[in-house]
């Protein structure tokens, strides 16, 4: 640690300022998802999200301090121990809700599934850190890392956790695609794919299937998933333009989703801030992701550059699939709102996230 | 140096700039998408969703799917269920709840002050959960509710199938009931339909066969109006209701063996020896499963699981018991196939057998005489089996018992049955630390000490003998068949193991057991029938232990006296049924247990009477010839 000072002078905080913003967002959001009208208060859960959120800036700035040059060593590693804790899951599991994803570690739960999509990252980066072929690469270049990302993918999908096992899936494609594949192989990947859901689809338990079946045909299943989908609708589109206030949403005191305050805490959101108040947040992400692309520009190497756009799809595609999802563009998957949703796992993954890119963005200076 | 490194890498980095270009526009055409679907949901389809959600139009109503019947082997009806009535109110559809709650009182003629009491003991409720004001309500309160619904905004009336045992408590242990179910099974079972409020098989067949009996819900989205009353249907998936189940059990038997019970604690079960099928299961005192249907009240809860004589657990297959004489058929069977039973040869019996300085007694104190294994079995002689367990040695006294399918669970499809426990040396070992003594033979001999079984497992042994050495698994489901009358599944027989046992030792066992009944001087006479013939053996177990005393079990305090079994099958010749009877603290086996087995096994074997006000279900309502 002997740049210290240096790091302290270069310490990023219009990143870390952005991050807050959107968990003081998030705390709001958490308080009014669970705020009971009848006695006046909303629990322990949006102050529990402020210490995930101490415990978050811990993370983060562990991420910072070491030269990300160093992610050479420690990818490995970590992805041998992430492997390890999804594989634990399964065993000594903690189940909630049909599916096992989270391990108790007593004063808290773990759900290994977060930090498995930042192995995901710091394991390519570390893979395509040197210059890319002049032809790009090709399929059979990709054996090695998808070797890699393959058993993760499947731990998380027997969970079952369906949304994290389709944002490793984009991570993946998505580096890879960055890092230079050939857009024919990109096309030949593709088609596998397609030809590989049916496959896929034998994997998935009896609900997710329903859920897709659901989102293709809403009335179909009235009770269930299609009763969240025109629910959370209704939340979205009764906020109309400006909301209907802070505390003031109605479809949320229904209880009408079994995740107010974590997967669907978008509908809470815009239901009480209408379109001006989603159109403000969607600025503030994009301001944050494009904040960081003129950080991946400027990266001092390769290595860096691919570090902070992996970091960036987590955040982007999570960001795209639970809005999505939310508003009924796409089938109801697990996905959590990053730093916004409830859940310490996410948040101090995201947190982490966040931090590596940091880390690329201030040492861009150093040499 | 470093920044050389760092250059050569820079090289790659400039491709990734080159990218970042096209992903700028990506993410912005990414943005520009989610927001036009927000755009789309909140301003040009804002006033319809703001209508929905302010009106709250939209309500989901679950209708539970109507739960399997259940019959006997006759096709006479068990178990079905019938509509019923919940008085619901939903107090966010009214303007002034207490108000309407008052003239609802009014109106049924009942004290308002319970339903406002219930109304604000309901405060912690989601918004728009109904208060349950009454369940399965009387018809004038339907009549009423439905006459007065316009000055009733919120009041409303649900249908809803109950339960409905046609023999109340007579077959309560093999039937089970149902309970709201549990916040923990709740957790587990949400994947599979089940949400809070919903009645899920608490115990026996209802519990065992839930995936079988418990169909599926439908739902309906329903768009209300202002009062809370259903303007249309959105959308709709039917109930689907769930299947009937055949039972192998005979409703008259069961009536009779239930009857035979009344008044006292213990159980019967009647077997068919050549299949295991279960004819009759009764385990007393029994409870009214038509309680639990009609929503049980925690005083009435609270009695039944407090209750010292545990009305809640069917003895026939949860009771441990040792077994007292009944074991000595178990004993004769080892003896005389290891070798160690010399069955012509006599012993004398004095009264007593000594172990070391340990004098065993023979429950008749003068003792028998001379005495053969036929005498053994017929006068149940305590000294001869005290000897020939010495001889035959615990092991293979166990090796036996295990071979008739004591000491496992049977394996019948009813929730928590026991084992009971066949002690051997190793058993000793491993629970004890201590190696079995030689003078902890004599007990296990006569069916004492360590030894215990469950009523089931001695009828099934019972059976085993009767049959020629076949252990089958009693079953109780014989057929599952769609509403429409499909046959799904079918249950036979099936074996869990074929005895090797010679056929000589069976006849000759079975024989003395004949003469137990018939013969002068046997323990059963009691059971002795005009109408079939009958063989069996008497049993008398200790509770407590009557060291150097001879007590009449009459003069002992009542939860230490003995408990009354008898085994038996019929007809003796041609064996087709075999039953157990066990009557707890009921003494001497040939007075309490053998009169009840009989009354039973009679009504099996008597000419059949026409069947007065019993409802007969028949596909196409076919009427029994007698």
């Amino acid at each position: 640690m002997q740049i210290d000072r240096r790091l302290i002078a270069h310490f990023d905080w219009t990143l870390f300022l952005m991050t807050a913003v959107f968990v003081a967002i998030g705390a709001l959001t958490i308080y009014s998802a669970n705020y009971d009208i009848a006695e006046k208060h909303a629990g322990p859960l949006p102050f529990r999200q402020l210490f995930w959120f101490a415990i978050g800036t811990a993370v983060m700035i562990t991420a910072v301090a070491f030269d990300y040059r160093h992610v050479e060593k420690l990818a490995y590693p970590f992805y041998a121990v992430m492997l390890l804790l999804l594989a634990a899951v399964l065993f000594v599991g903690h189940s909630s809700g049909g599916s096992q994803r989270w391990i108790d570690l007593g004063i808290f739960k773990l759900q290994p599934s977060e930090p498995a999509k930042l192995a995901v990252v710091l394991l390519l980066a570390k893979y395509f850190q040197n210059s890319e072929p002049a032809r790009g690469y090709y399929l059979r270049d990709l054996w090695a890392p998808t070797l890699l990302v393959t058993p993760l993918i499947f731990l998380t999908l027997v969970q079952p956790d369906l949304g994290t096992a389709i944002i490793l899936g984009l991570v993946f494609l998505s580096m890879v695609m960055m890092a230079g594949l050939r857009v024919r192989s990109f096309l030949w990947l593709a088609g596998a794919g397609m030809a590989l859901l049916p496959v896929g689809w034998q994997f998935l338990r009896p609900y997710q299937q329903q859920r897709v079946w659901t989102f293709l045909d809403p009335g179909s299943d009235p009770l269930g998933a299609g009763y969240h989908v025109i629910q959370s609708q209704i939340a979205v589109g009764s906020g109309r333009l400006f909301g209907k206030g802070f505390l003031g949403g109605t479809q949320n005191r229904l209880d009408f989703l079994p995740a107010q305050h974590t997967d669907f805490i978008f509908a809470v959101f815009s239901e009480e801030w209408g379109l001006v108040g989603c159109g403000v947040l969607l600025l503030l992400y994009l301001a944050l992701i494009g904040y960081c692309l003129r950080v991946m520009e400027r990266a001092r190497d390769r290595l860096g550059g691919l570090l902070v756009f992996g970091m960036l799809t987590i955040i982007f595609w999570h960001l795209v699939i639970n809005i999505s999802m939310v508003t009924g563009l796409l089938p109801v998957v697990g996905v959590p709102l990053p730093l916004i949703s409830y859940g310490g796992s996410s948040l101090a993954s995201v947190m982490f996230a966040i931090g590596i890119i940091m880390n690329v963005s201030m040492r861009r200076y150093t040499f | 140096m470093p920044a050389l490194t760092g250059l050569a890498k820079q090289d790659g980095a400039s491709e990734l700039r080159r990218r970042a270009r096209v992903l700028y526009l990506l993410v912005v055409l990414a943005f520009a998408g989610l927001f036009s679907r927000l755009f789309f949901l909140q301003i040009i389809d804002g006033d319809r969703y703001t209508y929905l959600s302010e009106n709250n139009r939209v309500r989901l109503k679950r209708i539970p799917g109507t739960r399997g019947m259940v019959f006997d082997n006759d096709r006479r009806l068990l178990v079905d269920s019938r509509p019923s009535f919940d008085l619901l109110f939903v107090p966010e559809d009214a303007s002034d709840p207490e108000a309407t709650l008052r003239l609802l009182a009014r109106y049924l003629k009942r004290d308002d002050e319970e339903f406002v009491a219930l109304y604000h003991e309901n405060r912690n409720r989601a918004a728009f959960d109904e208060i349950v004001l009454g369940r399965d309500v009387d018809w004038a309160t339907v009549v009423s509710v439905e006459t007065h619904q316009i000055d009733l905004p919120g009041v409303t009336l649900r249908v809803r199938p109950r339960r409905n045992y046609a023999d109340g408590p007579a077959g309560a242990h093999v039937l089970g009931y149902l309970g709201e179910i549990g916040p923990n099974q709740l957790k587990e079972l949400r994947p599979l339909g089940y949400t809070s409020g919903d009645e899920i098989g608490h115990f026996g067949l209802e519990k065992q066969w839930e995936a079988v009996l418990r169909g599926r819900s439908g739902g309906q989205q329903v768009e209300v109006d202002a009062l809370g009353r259903r303007v249309r249907v959105l959308h709709e998936v039917p109930d689907v209701p769930g299947y009937t189940v055949h039972l192998t059990l005979d409703q008259r038997l069961q009536q009779a063996a239930f009857e035979a019970l009344q008044g006292k604690e213990g159980t019967i079960v009647v077997l068919d020896v050549h299949s295991g099928a279960v004819l009759a299961m009764v385990s007393a005192p029994a409870f009214d499963p038509n309680a639990f249907a009609r929503g049980i009240r925690p005083d009435e809860w609270r009695a039944l699981v407090r209750d010292r004589l545990r009305p809640l657990s069917n003895r026939a297959i949860q009771g441990q018991y040792p077994p007292g004489s009944t074991f000595k058929i178990v004993m004769a069977i080892a003896g005389l196939e290891e070798g160690m039973i010399q069955p012509e040869q006599r012993i004398s019996d004095p009264g007593f057998y000594q172990v070391g300085n340990r004098a065993f007694r023979d429950w008749k104190k003068e003792g028998h005489g001379a005495v053969d294994l036929h005498k053994a079995l017929v006068e149940s002689c305590d000294v001869y089996f005290y000897q020939a367990g010495q001889r035959i040695g615990i092991d293979n006294i166990a090796k036996w018992a295990r071979a008739f399918g004591l000491g496992e669970k049977t394996g019948i499809a009813l929730d928590d049955e026991k084992s009971g426990l066949v002690p051997d040396s190793q058993w000793k070992r491993k629970r004890f630390r201590q190696p079995w003594y030689p003078g902890e033979t004599p007990s296990v001999a006569i069916g004492q000490g360590y030894l215990t079984v469950t009523p089931l497992q001695m009828v099934n042994m019972m059976a085993a003998v009767a049959n020629g050495g076949i252990l089958y698994r009693p079953y109780i489901v014989k057929r599952v068949e769609s509403v429409e009358g499909a046959v799904l599944q079918e249950y036979g027989p099936e074996k869990i193991r074929t005895i090797p046992v010679a056929r000589e030792t069976l006849d000759r066992v079975r024989n003395a057991l004949w003469d137990v009944v018939k013969g002068a001087g046997g323990t059963g006479g009691a059971a002795r029938s005009k109408i079939v013939t009958i063989a069996g053996k008497t049993g008398t177990a200790q509770v407590a232990e009557m060291r150097g005393a001879y007590v009449k079990s009459e003069q002992l305090s009542y939860f230490i006296r003995d408990h009354a079994w008898f085994v038996a099958y019929a007809p003796a010749e041609d064996p087709k049924i075999a039953i157990v009877t066990l009557v707890e603290h009921g003494g001497h086996g040939g007075s309490a247990a053998a009169p009840l087995a009989k009354k039973v096994i009679e009504k099996y074997f008597e000419p059949e009477q026409p069947d007065a006000g019993q409802q007969q279900v028949g596909l196409q309502g076919e009427i029994r010839a007698n």
